[in-house]
């Protein structure tokens, strides 16, 4: 497995990073589109297990959430496809989701599960920095990197304490805002990253909002580490249900435009 | 931030990292002001002249004599706006405008928060805008429309139930965009820290009169202390003013819907387990896997999987026992105790009322015990005449 590490230092452009919920719109079709998102040329992979109350979540990825519920989604059957997709190709994998679903299956197991399906670290969408002790032991025990979110209402002091316990990234929210696709860069997003990179040496991967081969381009070229792409994507399988080729005809057409930006 | 707001091992604020600046500020400000002389001032006179504090401590007589122990009534049914959560929002609403902020929103269930914020952002001259479920926006439309008439924005939101889980969902999603000139007055003892603090804080009038009121009216304190819990803030505010007399029990009673063996009911402390849901650590209504259960109850205020971390702590240590009826039985208290008394109960009040009527012949003539009736019915008499006509 290719850790973060190994990624960003072997690139000398933007780590590509298109984000998935696992099971959209179900467990066969989203694993076909994760496997032809790898082949187009995604360097990492963000992929979200489906919650039923997802308040970091725009209307896009809420929907998402809801179409993976209703096709029989669940933990362990989200550990599972990520097994499969590690088996695939050797691609990093980053876990986001919600604490609850963490907590019930139990914060050790679940990262020691996680950790044994290849995956590399574990975003928790509503577990601040402040509550880190939670879950570091866990990643510590597993192996696995931690990534931590910054936005751009993060003071420095507080910015500073979240790279030094992000061993793998930092996730950068472009913008005051829940997922979903936006038709401009939020102005937030370049004073954010050059903030960032004054502080810290851990890479700085910027999501939320980005939704064009040109906007991925301006943030790494404002200096990201990394560009994540989610609701654009998610987007694209809501347009095309029913029309499994042309969903992963369109996905995969997007995100070779994006590699070739970067 | 300053607290770590734990009850135990509850509470806590498991909240995405954009939202932390905001708590720390609103931490901040209710630390700054709550003792601030001229804050205290100011609120109090706004709990007496405009909102009608203290409320009355009433004997309910026939009702008393129907259930066979003595039953003393606090009226926040009384209060403007008709029910207990305008304490709360003229608290919070205050601390707005002392934070200098113009724009106020907040999520409502039964609408009565939903009204008294929109009440106080007429009061304090700050835009209001109000989350509340589709379902809540059809059965409660009278509150509806008085919130618009203060002048609020009221947001219907289809998602899931269309309850009010599904408005504090959408009320922090919104809240995330708007973090910078935003507050959110949250509606009852749940949510992230600092609210369950500060819910409670401006909710403890209650008690705390209801402690002078019966010391003086009876001599004593009484046996027992009874109030519906949502999300707890009614019950907080009363049990807040007796939780250090250790004689004194106190009973939380929940909506049990259809019955709890149905699965449709909102009896979180009752039939719950612990996980983390609307950033705090609490008693939920949920799957096995985590996933959060949608609700059901008549009752629009006490729709709800989550409970107060306060309450969790309480009920864990014993302090506190918390007990659950279904909606059959309160619709039959509602009209039973509206004949006998002339006072016509919310829907949620009047699970409080019906664990009484359940406990008929069980205790001593000479048991006293006070009933919190958090709010007025009148915006249940369409419901009630759906279900059970007159
Ligand atoms: C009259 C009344 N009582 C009780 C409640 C439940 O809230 P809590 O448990 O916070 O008091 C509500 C909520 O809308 C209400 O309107």
């Amino acid at each position: 497995m290719a850790t973060y590490k190994e990624t960003f230092a072997s690139l000398d452009r933007a780590v590509l990073i298109p984000f998935f919920v696992i099971g959209d719109p179900d467990f066969d079709t989203s694993l076909g589109l994760v496997k032809s998102a790898i082949d187009a040329g995604a360097d990492v992979l963000e992929l979200g297990i489906a919650f039923s109350d997802p308040i970091a979540d725009g209307p896009t990825i809420q929907a998402a959430d809801i179409r993976a519920i209703k096709s029989g989604m669940t933990v362990d059957r989200g550990l599972e496809f990520i097994k499969l997709v590690t088996d695939y190709k050797p691609v990093p994998v980053g876990l986001l989701i919600y604490y609850n679903l963490v907590f019930q299956y139990g914060t050790e197991k679940f990262f020691a599960d996680f950790k044994a399906a290849g995956g590399s670290s574990i975003l928790i969408a509503d577990l601040s920095i402040d509550d880190a002790d939670e879950v570091i032991p866990a990643a510590e025990k597993a192996e696995l990197e931690t990534v931590f979110m910054v936005t751009p209402n993060t003071r420095d002091d507080r910015a500073k304490i979240i790279a030094e316990k992000s061993t793998g990234f930092i996730y950068t929210v472009s913008t005051l805002g829940v997922t979903g696709a936006r038709s401009a860069l939020s102005d937030m997003v370049k004073p954010l990253i050059a903030r960032l990179k004054a502080i810290t040496d851990t890479p700085v991967c910027v999501g939320f909002g980005i939704s064009s081969a040109d906007q991925a381009k301006q943030v790494a070229d404002a200096g990201a580490d990394g560009v994540i792409i989610g609701s654009k994507i998610v987007k694209m399988i809501e347009n095309n249900l029913g029309d499994i080729a042309a969903m992963t005809k369109e996905i995969s057409d997007f995100i070779k435009e994006v590699k070739s930006a970067l | 931030m300053i607290e770590k707001g734990r009850f135990g091992q509850f509470g806590g604020f498991y909240v995405p990292e954009v939202l932390i600046p905001a708590l720390e500020d609103i931490e901040a400000a209710f630390l700054h002001y709550k003792d601030d002389p001229k804050f205290v001032a100011d609120l109090d006179n706004l709990y007496k002249n405009y909102a009608g504090r203290p409320t009355p401590l009433y004997y309910a007589s026939r009702f008393s004599e129907y259930v066979g122990f003595r039953v003393y009534i606090k009226r926040e049914d009384l209060l403007h706006g008709g029910a207990h959560k305008t304490n709360n929002t003229l608290g919070q609403g205050l601390l707005a405008k002392y934070m200098g902020k113009k724009k106020i929103i907040a999520e409502t269930g039964a609408g009565q928060h939903g009204l008294a914020t929109a009440m106080a952002g007429a009061l304090f001259g700050l835009e209001t805008k109000i989350f509340m479920g589709a379902v809540d926006v059809e059965r409660q439309s009278v509150n509806v429309h008085k919130m618009k008439l203060c002048g609020a924005e009221v947001v219907p939101i289809t998602a899931g139930s269309g309850t009010l889980k599904d408005a504090i969902n959408d009320a922090l999603r919104y809240w995330t965009s708007h973090v910078e000139d935003t507050f959110y007055i949250f509606g009852t003892v749940c949510g992230p820290h600092p609210f369950p603090t500060i819910v409670k804080h401006f909710q403890s009038p209650i008690g705390k009169e209801a402690h002078e009121q019966v010391l003086k009216e009876t001599g004593s304190l009484p046996d027992m202390v009874v109030a519906c819990v949502g999300g707890g803030s009614n019950a907080m505010g009363i049990f807040s003013g007796f939780i250090d007399d250790k004689d004194v029990k106190l009973i939380g009673v929940e909506p049990a819907g259809h019955g709890l063996d149905t699965g449709e009911h909102a009896a979180t402390l009752v039939a719950g387990t612990i996980g983390i849901f609307h950033g705090a650590k609490s008693y939920l209504l949920q799957d096995k896997e985590g996933q959060v259960h949608e609700t059901e109850s008549i009752s629009a205020g006490l729709d709800y999987p989550a409970v107060g971390p306060e309450h969790c702590m309480l009920k864990d240590a014993g302090r506190a026992e918390y007990v659950s009826v279904e909606d059959k039985d309160v619709l039959d208290t509602f009209h039973l105790f509206t004949k006998l008394e002339g006072i016509i109960p919310a829907l949620e009040s009047t699970h409080a009322l019906t664990w009484l009527v359940q406990q008929k012949g069980k205790f001593s003539a000479d048991t006293t015990i006070i009933a919190n009736l958090s709010g007025r019915g009148d915006k249940d008499v369409g419901i009630v005449e759906e279900h059970s006509p007159v």
